[in-house]
């Protein structure tokens, strides 16, 4: 394989954490953070599914796509953001994307609530 | 449009009045005019069978939309969604707010609330029927969208919506009348395919969550929804193996995907299948994959080396090979439903024919024929390859869709007749493209600037000898002399155009010439009213249908059950405000099995069937006398292969064909076809319309047994004008409590001879 040994890896790994701290806004740390809570919340309910049974169904799904779709979406406005893919995004400010953000979730919530029964 | 505005052919007067100061609006002027027109011709197109019969519902399916929509009016909304009919499927019921798409009859109803708001009352039957046509105006529209969005030339999309206004594709399934769910469902479609390109082109969360609200909206409203479930994924994936991933797909697959799944997920009818059945797995597959490759190209541009980019590379491709597995597996061990039968006689389609009859006996889904496809799409189905080949030519992200779309679209519609409907819409765009190309190429294209004087020429001649010869020549030369002018022939000449423009033209004006000619002949008869033609031409209308449901609602009971083949029941249900056994929403394979096996057997056999299910009416559908080819002894095939599948014992197919495998009804009939239900209650009487031993039946084409059927378990109780209707009473047992043949024996003073006295086998009575 490509990776040496594990010192090699570490070094590499070490360098990408700092890299990351260096070089990111501090409102995309601040969405990442949420990324990761959101990512905890839902490991955390799997797991509770996986433990105690499905039992309601509709509520474990509403609640585990609750997280997966916010994810989903706080992914995109990260990605709508970053500089690095200004290219891609012509024509979409900032504001634009958040609103686009603030919609979706509406939406995603109004239907997670819906089906939670 | 930036070809128009570049160049232009008109002359000046024209020019001034197309492109002047006020260019862009008078085209937006025009372009609005157009497309109302258009929309017209799509409303206008699809009232036939309004204006030439009446306004009413068509066909069987319809009569249970409108049946579902005006308890819906009447009862609200609440009480729609929970709705227990517990007059159809008789002794069961239907959960109907479970198992129906609510999207069509809660438009119609929203519709229907509105106009009453704006002070037009209008009759809830006025609206089921002329929702179709209003749709086709908005399908159009969509159409006309979703081109734009693939063409740059401005005569795509209004090429597109007049296609998609007049096709007869589209029309046979949207004429007024036709109360059916693609009324809505194909604008769902295709306006939720505009959405999706437009999500994707700009990578905009706004444009994905509208993509899944009207994914939503069409899941509630067709269960071909399925289609864009697989259609929306494949693109993406393809535009993942194409190397093609942006973030902008990302945020718009995801978007549809998270929002979109759950919105169908609202639909009781759909629940949990969007997590547990095989035909949704690819696009929560894709949806993972997305997630893998997205995370490996913000790795990728973190890293710098190029180890780890193919490192990371084998990764995903390891971790999707795994997903599959494990897709496979739990497939395999049933967690995830395999495919529907539904689903499944598109892949192998000789398995609805071995395995589930009821699928195959539908007429609709039989494979198509190519004369369909041309008399359906006539022009547009030899411009669609074409289109299809110029979004080759210029290769971005929406016209891999339509690559994609018109592979699969083509391939589903050879296999099944219906499915032709969701062909129509990219074969319209496609030929759209197409069209508008040659179009703009023939119109538009102006001559290139002459090689210029003299002078400019010589010094720049170098780069171009021929022109420079032709310079030379033209300069040595007087330019009196005919023959050395430039040759009238060629792209750029007026001949060339006007010649193109004008078979082009042509070939329009045939293609509406065909499509009025096909919607007025083909599709605009509404099947519950038979048209005939008098030897003079005037019209003749045969009305057993309403006729006889009509008697059934004034003279029987409230509550008289009525059991006919499955066919029929939305149309009992809907007209004669009847309880049925069965109805066309064939969810129980087993009791339209009951019914198969009642009609298919003997008197003895099917009146405790009929006295079990509390039957009190017999209806079926008798064309023996009218010629009118749809009748029940013709369908009576599918009746026993149905009942066969169940009691394979009791019912056998071998039974009903002669020693040469003949399907007879006359002399040389099986004796278990002169003895079953169906065939006595279908010739019942009938030979005492003609004179002795002449009974013909003009369907089959052959003379009927001298003795006609008798009936001892039933009796005549409706025969509607033309015969095509008939209704038997089901007896009450006898009062003495013999056996209902034997009294009828009885009473028909059957033994001539006197019995002789003799003790019969009697076994000891047991208290």
């Amino acid at each position: 394989s490509s990776i040496k040994n594990t010192s090699d890896a570490q070094q590499i790994a070490i360098g990408v954490w700092n890299n990351y701290v260096d070089r990111t806004p501090q409102r995309t740390k601040l969405l990442d953070a949420f990324l990761l809570f959101l990512v905890t919340v839902g490991v955390l309910q799997f797991v509770y599914c996986v433990i105690a049974g499905n039992f309601p169904f509709n509520a474990f799904l509403a609640g585990f796509s609750a997280t997966v779709g916010q994810f989903v979406l706080t992914a995109s406005l990260r990605i709508q953001t970053n500089p690095e893919n200004k290219s891609d995004f012509e024509g979409l400010s900032h504001e634009r994307a958040f609103a686009d953000y603030v919609f979706g979730s509406l939406i995603l919530h109004f239907f997670c609530v819906n089906f939670i029964n | 449009m930036a070809v128009a505005d570049s160049q232009s052919i008109l002359p000046n007067g024209a020019e001034m009045f197309f492109k002047g100061e006020t260019g862009r609006n008078t085209r937006g002027l025009l372009r609005l005019i157009i497309l109302c027109t258009i929309a017209a011709a799509a409303v206008a197109s699809r009232l036939f069978s309004v204006i030439r019969f009446e306004s009413i519902i068509h066909e069987f399916d319809p009569w249970f939309n409108f049946r579902a929509t005006k308890y819906l009016v009447q009862h609200g909304f609440y009480n729609f969604w929970d709705w227990f009919d517990d007059r159809t499927w008789h002794p069961l019921g239907r959960v109907t707010g479970g198992t129906l798409y609510p999207g069509l009859m809660v438009t119609s109803g929203a519709i229907y609330h509105a106009l009453r708001a704006l002070a037009m009352p209008i009759d809830i039957r006025n609206i089921c029927v002329l929702l179709a046509p209003a749709f086709s105006g908005l399908t159009a529209f969509a159409t006309y969208l979703f081109t734009t969005e693939m063409s740059t030339s401005p005569s795509a999309g209004l090429l597109a919506a007049i296609f998609m206004g007049i096709a007869p594709g589209y029309i046979s399934r949207s004429v007024a009348g036709s109360y059916d769910n693609e009324a809505i469902a194909i604008f769902l479609l295709v306006f939720t395919f505009y959405l999706w390109i437009k999500a994707v082109k700009l990578g905009s969360v706004m444009w994905g969550a509208l993509t899944a609200l009207f994914y939503g909206y069409m899941v509630s409203a067709w269960g071909g929804y399925v289609f864009i479930t697989n259609l929306l994924p494949l693109h993406a994936f393809v535009l993942i193996c194409m190397g093609r991933f942006s973030p902008r797909l990302y945020v718009s697959y995801t978007t549809w995907y998270a929002l979109g799944t759950l919105a169908s997920m609202q639909i009781p009818f759909v629940g949990f299948l969007p997590i547990r059945s095989s035909d949704h797995m690819a696009a929560l597959g894709v949806f993972g994959l997305i997630q893998l490759v997205g995370g490996t190209e913000y790795i990728r541009q973190q890293l710098p080396s190029k180890q780890f980019q193919t490192l990371l590379r084998a990764m995903v491709l390891i971790i999707f090979v795994v997903a599959f597995g494990l897709l496979v597996l739990l497939t395999v061990s049933g967690t995830i439903a395999p495919w529907s039968g539904r689903f499944y006689s598109l892949w192998d389609t000789g398995y609805a024919k071995i395995h589930i009859p009821i699928i195959a006996s539908v007429s609709e889904h039989q494979p198509t024929a190519w004369p369909a496809f041309f008399f359906d799409l006539n022009m547009l189905i030899w411009l669609f390859p074409a289109g299809v080949y110029m979004c080759f030519r210029q290769l971005k992200d929406e016209q891999v869709f339509i690559v994609i779309y018109a592979v699969l679209a083509s391939y589903f519609a050879g296999v099944m007749v219906r499915l032709m409907l969701t062909l129509t819409p990219v074969v319209c765009v496609a030929a759209a493209m197409a069209l508008s190309q040659i179009l703009d190429t023939f119109t538009v294209a102006t001559e290139p600037a002459p090689p210029a004087a003299e002078g400019t020429s010589q010094s720049n001649g170098h780069a171009n000898g021929s022109a420079n010869i032709s310079a030379k020549l033209s300069s040595a030369i007087p330019d009196t002399l005919r023959s050395t002018k430039s040759p009238l022939v060629g792209i750029y000449s007026y001949l060339s155009k006007s010649l193109i423009t004008g078979a082009v033209t042509s070939y329009l004006l045939l293609f509406v010439l065909h499509c009025t000619w096909v919607t007025s002949n083909a599709y605009s008869s509404p099947s519950v009213v038979l048209a005939s033609k008098l030897p003079d031409g005037s019209q003749h209308i045969i009305d057993d249908y309403r006729e006889a449901y009509y008697w059934l609602r004034q003279n029987t009971a409230q509550n008289a059950k009525v059991m006919s083949w499955w066919d029929y029941g939305y149309q009992i249900g809907g007209m004669a405000d009847r309880p049925t056994l069965v109805d066309n929403n064939t969810w129980n394979n087993t009791h339209i099995a009951t019914v198969g096996k009642a009609m298919s057997s003997r008197e003895e056999v099917s009146w405790p069937i009929m006295r079990q299910h509390e039957v009190d009416y017999v209806l079926v559908v008798f064309g023996g006398l009218l010629g009118y080819s749809g009748d029940d002894i013709n369908k009576f095939l599918w009746m026993v292969r149905i009942a066969e599948g169940i009691w394979p014992d009791e019912v056998k197919e071998r039974d009903f064909f002669t020693a040469r495998g003949e399907y007879r009804v006359d002399d040389g009939a099986t004796p278990t076809m002169r003895n079953s239900l169906m065939y006595k209650m279908s010739y019942y009487n009938f030979d005492k319309l003609f004179p002795a031993g002449q009974a013909q039946d003009r369907v089959r084409g052959s003379k009927l047994p001298a003795q006609g059927p008798e009936l001892s378990t039933l009796e005549e109780a409706f025969t509607s004008e033309n015969w095509i209707i008939r209704i038997y009473k089901v007896k009450k047992p006898d009062n003495l409590g013999r056996g209902l043949i034997e009294a009828g024996q009885f009473d028909k003073g059957g033994k001539k001879k006197k019995a002789p006295k003799r003790r019969g086998a009697r076994v000891l009575r047991v208290d």
